[in-house]
């Protein structure tokens, strides 16, 4: 399991054979590996990757040093990716966009745009009632269970709330281009969140 | 933002497409591929541009409408898609809006466009 953190730039399109593709472009700029967990010492096999360039002062005094250590810069996030054999990777090595390849597919994670607190029509894709005719039942909820038997409201319910800003995972999305000289991957379909946000971009398998 | 342009500017240039410039109301021939079973041939859509798009990015397409066996059709064309071999012009045509599609309405000479330069 391998992938990169990401920034959705926005949606696009591309012709593949004649039809158009719905895509995301995303840019991912170079990981930098900064550790390297093998079983002997750490219990199982992984590596460290830092994310996301920042300033040295927005980072904790022991992380930094720990970054110092390795000679990595600042990087905002530093994310595990669990892999059998840590033998092919190297401190202060890159993980590019090229460890993916034009036509595999990948699941992408990311937090989803809040929608704040929705009523049950947005949130549970209920019908709501007619809007017409004096109707009082527009975006209502309606029953929402019998009066003596149970005499409760059953657990799980649906019923308004707050939605949306949630982590959810799209699995199986194929990568249509790859522009390494740009750092920039297209994926098809949409992926979660709003333009600017950061997603994982996670290679499938091993 | 910028660099979604950019990237997509690398995109349009990678398709390598040089179509002419369309107009409301040129007559002109569409050259697109067809797929019939493993083989593949030209088959030429004939009449009106009536409207254009979005440009000739990638989002850009045309609309082309011609009068067939009595029946009106209508095809829009994406300006980047490979279906689209090449788009010969006829003639220009002269009007005066950029969607025509009063000529939905219109049937044999009431749905003739001037053309350019007379």
């Amino acid at each position: 399991m391998l992938g990169l953190i990401a920034k959705k730039l926005g949606m696009s399109q591309i012709y593949e054979d004649g039809k158009a593709i719905p895509v995301t472009i995303l840019e991912a700029e170079p990981g930098i590996i900064t550790q390297i967990k093998t079983k002997e010492k750490d219990g199982y096999n992984a590596i460290q990757v830092g994310f996301i360039n920042t300033k040295e002062s927005r980072l904790t005094k022991p992380v930094m040093e720990k970054l110092k250590k390795v000679g990595a810069p600042a990087k905002r996030v530093l994310k595990e990716f669990r892999i059998d054999n840590t033998n092919d990777y190297n401190l202060k090595d890159e993980v590019k966009i090229s460890i993916f390849e034009e036509g595999e597919t990948v699941d992408v994670i990311g937090n989803t745009k809040g929608k704040g607190f929705a009523g049950v029509m947005k949130r549970h894709n209920f019908a709501g009632g007619p809007d017409g005719h004096g109707s009082m039942f527009n975006r209502r909820v309606g029953s929402i269970g019998n009066c003596e038997f149970p005499g409760r409201v059953v657990k799980g319910r649906k019923m308004p709330g707050h939605y949306g800003d949630v982590r959810v995972t799209v699995k199986n999305l194929k990568v249509v281009r790859i522009d390494e000289e740009k750092n920039i991957i297209a994926i098809k379909g949409a992926v979660p969140g709003s333009k600017g946000e950061y997603v994982n971009i996670i290679k499938k398998g091993n | 933002m910028d660099k979604l342009k950019a990237f997509e500017e690398d995109v349009v240039k990678g398709y390598n497409k040089d179509l002419p410039e369309l107009w409301p109301g040129d007559s002109v021939k569409v050259h697109t591929k067809v797929k019939e079973g493993n083989k593949e041939r030209i088959q030429i859509f004939a009449g009106t541009v009536i409207r254009r798009r979005g440009g000739r990015g990638l989002n850009g397409t045309f609309t082309v409408r011609k009068e067939s066996y009595g029946v009106g059709v209508e095809k829009i064309f994406p300006y980047l898609s490979s279906t689209v071999e090449k788009v010969e012009i006829i003639h220009r045509g002269k009007v005066r809006r950029a969607r025509l599609y009063y000529l939905r309405d219109r049937r044999g000479k009431a749905a003739k466009i001037r053309k350019k330069g007379y």
